[in-house]
């Protein structure tokens, strides 16, 4: 059982921490312990992954850091700050601001063309409207969509539409990205494209990249950390060795 | 969120579902419709009785007797102020008095007397008024025969329908077919009538000895009353109710007031006033003082009080009228709102709807950073935006709706012979008040299915496919 290491000291570096974390389901009778006491510490600027078969508890946990699901039992700090004892409100908030999310099934709105989706979190966050249009198409701009940025979702390829949806996760410029299976609906060259630019976030800015995936190989040619999940339990955590530059995977295909 | 934020995002979502949305936002229009029509229906006939109300002349006048002719005996009025005996004469200087108050038009003398009109050498008796100028105005006049008088003190009479088919000898029997006042008119119009009246003559000053040798103030209180004979030209004949409820016109013949008054025609009520009338002011028996406006009749019946005359007005008949008007108008409201409720419940519908299909979206929105709050502003803004678009479209459905309304009965009400009149008006406050309720009923029912969409559990919505 890993858990946090004795001696490492608290500093304000620490991104993620939680601590006996739990989250709980009642179905019926039975209580699906979908996280299971899991007690884990990321460093700031580290990019993890969450491995772990279907049902292992990555997404709830993900989930919990992200804010939107609370625990039933432990602590989960995201910067410092105590997520279980934020009101609903707060917790919008740290969506909004701390952290950015990416999803499988890339969640753009699809009424919305791919400018006014990445604008979004800015009209939630009340930038006016004069500067929202600049941000916008510099995160575009920053994923490479800036020629498709008045189409519609439907109209854009899956791999087009995740980087729409990292445009949209970066454009209130977070610390934390938090991406659920973001290469899961997506053929192999293009989850390649998607796990290289959110490398790059990871190296050139700075950003703290929690990723829950179950394909381990795409982990461990990304990932400086692997945290194994199974049952709720966490089940192991190491260091990646196995980790290649950007270019090495490039060439890999 | 910010408010043109919120405003963009409803219309763009309401847009999403036009044929829903639109179909929910035509049920809030017929509900305001329908509500637009049943409150200008009430309006325009509330407009229309009291321009009759008005036009008649019943609402804007005040008719003012000395308290001396103890008509009013008993009534409150009457317990306070000074004893009946001891109270002011309704002479000229009260009337001049009271012709300068505020808000006054006009103070006329009633002038009724019943007297003796020879037409054709054959003596009919009847009642007898005098007519101001100002009547000339009254609704009573539309369907007359002829013309008003040509001024105050011309040789002029108007005859009452009834008394022209006495002359004529064309009374019908009881519950018969009245003849029309067209067809009565041409054999009397421009007819002479000679009145015979009895002329009250003030005596030449003299002094009358006293029981007791003194000289009393009598002097000037005497005075004889000698028979006259005046020629008239019948000028019109007038269809007006005898019974009514107006001084002037509850008689048969009509003279012009100034010629009337310069008859000095010896009244009844003249004989209580000969020991009081000290000096020639003509004294009369009543007065009709008619208000610019009939909402500053009360101030103007108190200041006649004042000066210690007995009034009376329908002011209270109106009141009591306003509160009829009061009572319709909710009732019609409340069957105008009926639309409208249902119309409510389809919003909420709509918007439920519009959570189930959205569910996914919601979730989108809120794992981005929406807050709960966020959420429900924008469900908000939707029921709003369509109380809005619901409220225009419906006001201008009623206002049509009254206008095809309107038309349709006048031209019914021209297949029998009346006259069209406008019963329907959408004043402002209308249009103003049913927007705004439909905003209001929209925003409740918004109230439901926005906390709804806002307590959603972003986890299971973005679960759901």
């Amino acid at each position: 059982m890993a858990s946090i290491p004795a001696g490492i000291p608290q500093t304000t570096s620490v991104a993620i921490r939680s601590e006996n974390l739990c989250r709980h389901y009642r179905m019926g009778q039975t209580v699906i312990r979908a996280v299971d006491g899991v007690s884990l510490q990321i460093e700031a600027g580290e990019f993890v992954a969450l491995l772990g078969s279907s049902g292992s508890g990555k997404s709830s946990l993900l989930n919990m850091i992200a804010g939107l699901d609370h625990p039933t039992s432990g602590s989960v700090t995201v910067q410092g700050r105590e997520l279980a004892k934020m009101t609903r409100e707060e917790l919008a908030k740290h969506r909004l601001h701390v952290v950015g999310m990416v999803f499988q099934s890339f969640n753009l709105i699809a009424s919305m063309t791919v400018l006014e989706n990445v604008e979004l979190p800015l009209r939630f966050a009340e930038v006016d409207r004069s500067k929202r249009d600049a941000l916008a198409r510099e995160a575009l701009e920053r994923v490479g969509l800036q020629a498709r940025m008045n189409h519609r979702p439907s109209e854009l390829s899956g791999g087009e539409q995740q980087r729409a949806a990292l445009a949209r996760a970066l454009i209130n410029r977070p610390q934390i990205l938090l991406a659920d299976e973001p290469t899961g609906n997506l053929d192999s060259r293009t989850g390649t494209e998607i796990m290289d630019m959110v490398r790059e976030f990871n190296s050139k800015l700075g950003m703290t990249i929690v990723m829950v995936t179950h394909e381990r190989a795409l982990a461990e040619r990304y990932v400086e950390r692997l945290i194994f999940l199974a049952d709720g339990k966490l089940v192991g955590d190491q260091e990646n060795t196995l980790a290649m530059s950007s270019s090495q995977a490039r060439s890999e295909l | 969120m910010k408010i043109p934020d919120l405003t963009e995002l409803a219309l763009r979502n309401l847009r999403e579902s036009v044929l829903r949305n639109s179909l929910t936002t035509v049920g809030i229009s017929v509900g305001v419709a329908s509500l637009v029509a049943m409150l200008s229906l009430g309006s325009g006939l509330q407009q229309l009785f009291s321009r009759k109300l008005m036009k008649s002349g019943l609402f804007d006048t005040v008719v003012v007797t000395s308290r001396r002719d103890l008509r009013g005996m008993g009534r409150e009025q009457e317990r306070n102020g000074p004893t009946p005996g001891e109270s002011r004469v309704l002479d000229e200087s009260a009337r001049e008095q009271m012709e300068h108050l505020p808000n006054v038009l006009e103070a006329d003398p009633d002038i009724r007397f019943v007297a003796k009109l020879l037409y054709d050498d054959k003596p009919h008796l009847t009642m007898i008024s005098a007519m101001p100028a100002s009547m000339k105005s009254n609704d009573a006049f539309e369907g007359m025969q002829g013309s008003f008088f040509s001024s105050e003190t011309a040789p002029e009479i108007m005859l009452q329908k009834s008394f022209a088919e006495e002359l004529l000898g064309k009374t019908p029997p009881l519950g018969g077919a009245e003849p029309s006042v067209a067809e009565l008119a041409p054999p009397l119009l421009g007819k002479e009538m000679i009145l015979s009246y009895p002329q009250k003559v003030t005596a030449p000053s003299r002094t009358v000895p006293g029981p007791n040798g003194s000289a009393a103030d009598l002097a000037s209180a005497s005075y004889s009353v000698v028979s006259r004979e005046q020629k008239l030209k019948i000028v019109g004949i007038v269809d007006l109710d005898p019974e009514s409820m107006r001084g002037p016109t509850r008689a048969k013949v009509f003279l012009p007031l100034k010629l009337a008054e310069s008859l000095h025609v010896m009244q009844s009520t003249d004989l209580r006033e000969i020991s009081e009338a000290a000096s020639d002011q003509p004294v009369y028996s009543s007065l009709s003082v008619r208000v610019k406006n009939p909402a500053q009749m009360q101030p103007v019946e108190d200041a006649i009080k004042k000066m210690g005359f007995t009034t009376f007005s329908i002011l209270d008949a109106s009141q009591s009228l306003r509160r009829v008007f009061g009572v319709l108008y909710a009732f019609l409201a409340i069957f105008g709102s009926l639309a409208l409720t249902v119309a409510s419940i389809g919003i909420v519908n709509t918007l439920v709807m519009a959570i189930l299909e959205r569910r996914r979206e919601i979730g989108i929105m809120k794992a981005i950073g929406a807050s709960d709050n966020d959420v429900k502003k924008l469900f908000f803004a939707e029921a709003g935006a369509m109380g809005v678009l619901g409220g225009v479209v419906g006001v201008l459905l009623g206002w049509a709706i009254g206008q095809i309304i309107n038309f349709g009965t006048n031209i019914y009400l021209k297949s029998q012979s009346i006259p069209p009149e406008h019963f329907w008006a959408v004043p402002l406050w209308l249009v103003l008040f049913a927007i705004g309720f439909a905003i209001l009923v929209s925003l409740l029912s918004g109230l439901y299915p926005a906390s709804r969409a806002a307590r959603l559990d972003p986890v299971q919505a973005l679960r759901y496919e």
